[in-house]
């Protein structure tokens, strides 16, 4: 269970352009729950998933992970509990090593990288068995450098390799954002797999509505560092697109647009 | 012959330095300008110890690590104190200068009387009679060998995996939950302690130590390193680290071939006309702008 409690986020602090996003913000995401989340731009999902990876710091507040204390927790050592998959297909894979270093890489994440051989060749079976699903004939390019495969199979990379070894959580932000709408829902597919295989606790902000009603369980929707909508289970079955844009419509006019 | 002979000699050497290059400039994307302060570290560690009467061997690994200190310095001033790379090079280069000049005593430090890693009863009575006109070279190919297949051990190794990521895509290796500072202060503790260790060869094989033997260090490392991948990049059987090498070497030639027309005081010029020659060749400035992103 994750638990964000009263947290307070500034942006240029002390300058003329100070900005407070969050204002005494609180979420609570049990555990096994696949949360999607949607908002305009600015209003604050990135941020949030940063603050909960620790990428950016707070003012004031706490972030518990399981009832522990994680906010003075730095950026490296959360993720030893976090995957994560970018926006940017490039941020989840090195593109100057192969596909098989790559997924060795992935393998030995929460374990110490010592002198052994970086890849372990009774695993190398293993890994093709892992991308043989996604049918991106990926597993015949194991020797294949990562740079040079498209945006679309370097994601389907990227998520393979986040949830590879035991975490508690994964946070997907916009990771369809980027590709072509075939692709992308050949992607969304794969999350929604290895997020029920796995039983993992997901929060996933995506910009496509279709996605946000039709996968997960919880859906919220943010505005200016605050959820306006926030529904579970039957409530969020119940929810449909349509609902979405006249809430987005009506948060428009407000701001004047 | 000879004149062969000496271009193999430095070029191997020089090897070693571009080792470290390499591991800089082409792994973790850091010009480091360190190097020209690490260079002469290991010749000033070396010189001192060797006046000093220590065994020769001996300054192997204590010019290894003492290039290692400082790149584990500009690491941390990079990286802790979060100075921008080139700025972080150029503090610890600075001060290395007067770290050279206390280490060694003085601004030159002839070895002639000494004995060195390729003179010394050891190696006379290891070597049969007819190879002992070659035991410079000997011992240079043996100990650059060594360096670099101990380096491609360790490329190929989990960490050394990290290493490559952490120059490639940092987010990865925190994504890994790894410090990637911790990792880069790793790869610049490696690469000047490489840097170091060529200062501590070189300085043996010419027999003196002299304060500004590091200048112009970084442009010949990265001469080599730029010659031996975009001169080899096509051979894919070959490994980087030959590739760099043998890069050294050719660009020694080449150093040398064109010093027999010009006067020593040529040499620095000549040094720069080469490497911009090698750079408009290989057209490696284009490849800096990253084509992922």
């Amino acid at each position: 269970m994750l638990e964000l409690k009263d947290i307070y986020k500034y942006y240029n602090p002390g300058t003329v352009n100070e900005l407070c996003l969050f204002k005494g913000f609180n979420l609570t995401v049990k555990e096994g729950e696949f949360v999607s989340v949607v908002g305009s731009n600015g209003s604050g999902k990135t941020s949030m998933l940063n603050i909960i990876c620790g990428s950016i710091p707070i003012e004031s507040g706490s972030i518990l992970l399981d009832g522990k204390d994680i906010t003075r927790e730095k950026e490296f050592r959360r993720n030893g509990k976090i995957g994560r998959v970018y926006q940017n297909p490039a941020l989840g894979t090195c593109p100057s090593m192969t596909i098989l270093e790559n997924m060795s890489l992935a393998d030995n994440k929460g374990k110490t990288y010592g002198l052994r051989r970086g890849t372990n060749k009774k695993r190398i079976d293993y890994y093709r068995e892992l991308l043989r699903p996604l049918n991106l004939g990926l597993e015949d390019k194991m020797y294949v450098k990562v740079g040079s495969l498209s945006g679309g199979q370097r994601q389907a990379m990227a998520l393979l390799m986040s949830t590879m070894t035991p975490i508690e959580f994964l946070i997907l932000d916009e990771h369809t954002a980027a590709l072509d709408p075939k692709t992308a829902e050949i992607i969304m597919q794969l999350t929604d797999t290895l997020v029920k295989e796995k039983h993992l606790t997901t929060i996933m902000v995506t910009h496509n509505l279709r996605y946000a009603v039709e996968y997960g369980d919880r859906l919220i929707m943010m505005h200016q560092g605050t959820s306006v909508i926030d529904r579970a289970g039957a409530e969020k079955a119940a929810l449909g697109i349509d609902d979405i844009l006249s809430k987005f419509n009506e948060i428009s006019i407000e701001c004047g647009n | 012959m000879d004149f062969f002979i000496t271009i193999l000699e430095q070029g191997f050497i020089y090897g070693i330095l571009a080792l470290g290059v390499y591991i800089t400039y082409k792994i973790l994307d850091f010009p480091d300008l360190t190097t020209d302060g690490s260079f002469p570290l290991g010749a000033s560690v070396t010189a001192a110890l060797i006046s000093r009467g220590m065994n020769p061997y001996l300054t192997l690994p204590v010019a290894l690590l003492a290039g290692a200190l400082a790149g584990i310095c500009t690491g941390l001033i990079h990286v802790k104190g979060r100075v921008r790379d080139l700025l972080s090079g150029i503090i610890m280069m600075t001060a290395l200068w007067t770290i050279n000049l206390r280490i060694a005593g003085t601004s030159n430090v002839p070895l002639f009387s000494k004995e060195t890693i390729f003179k010394n009863g050891f190696l006379e009575g290891l070597l049969p009679e007819g190879l002992l006109p070659y035991r410079t070279i000997l011992v240079i190919l043996l100990l650059t060998l060594v360096t670099k297949l101990i380096l491609d051990f360790y490329m190929s190794s989990q960490s050394g995996f990290l290493l490559r990521a952490v120059g490639d895509n940092d987010k990865l290796v925190t994504a890994l939950a790894k410090d990637q500072g911790n990792m880069k202060i790793l790869g610049l503790a490696i690469a000047n302690g490489l840097v170091s260790l060529a200062g501590c060869i070189f300085c043996q094989e010419e027999r003196v130590f002299e304060i500004s033997m590091g200048t112009g260090a970084v442009v010949i490392g990265l001469a080599s390193v730029i010659i031996g991948t975009s001169l080899f990049k096509n051979l894919t059987f070959m490994k980087a680290t030959t590739a760099v090498i043998l890069g050294s070497v050719i660009y020694k030639a080449c150093t040398a071939i064109a010093m027999r027309s010009f006067e020593p005081q040529d040499m620095k010029l000549i040094t720069a006309v080469l490497f911009l020659i090698v750079l408009l060749i290989s057209m490696d400035r284009k490849k800096k702008v990253k084509t992922h992103a």
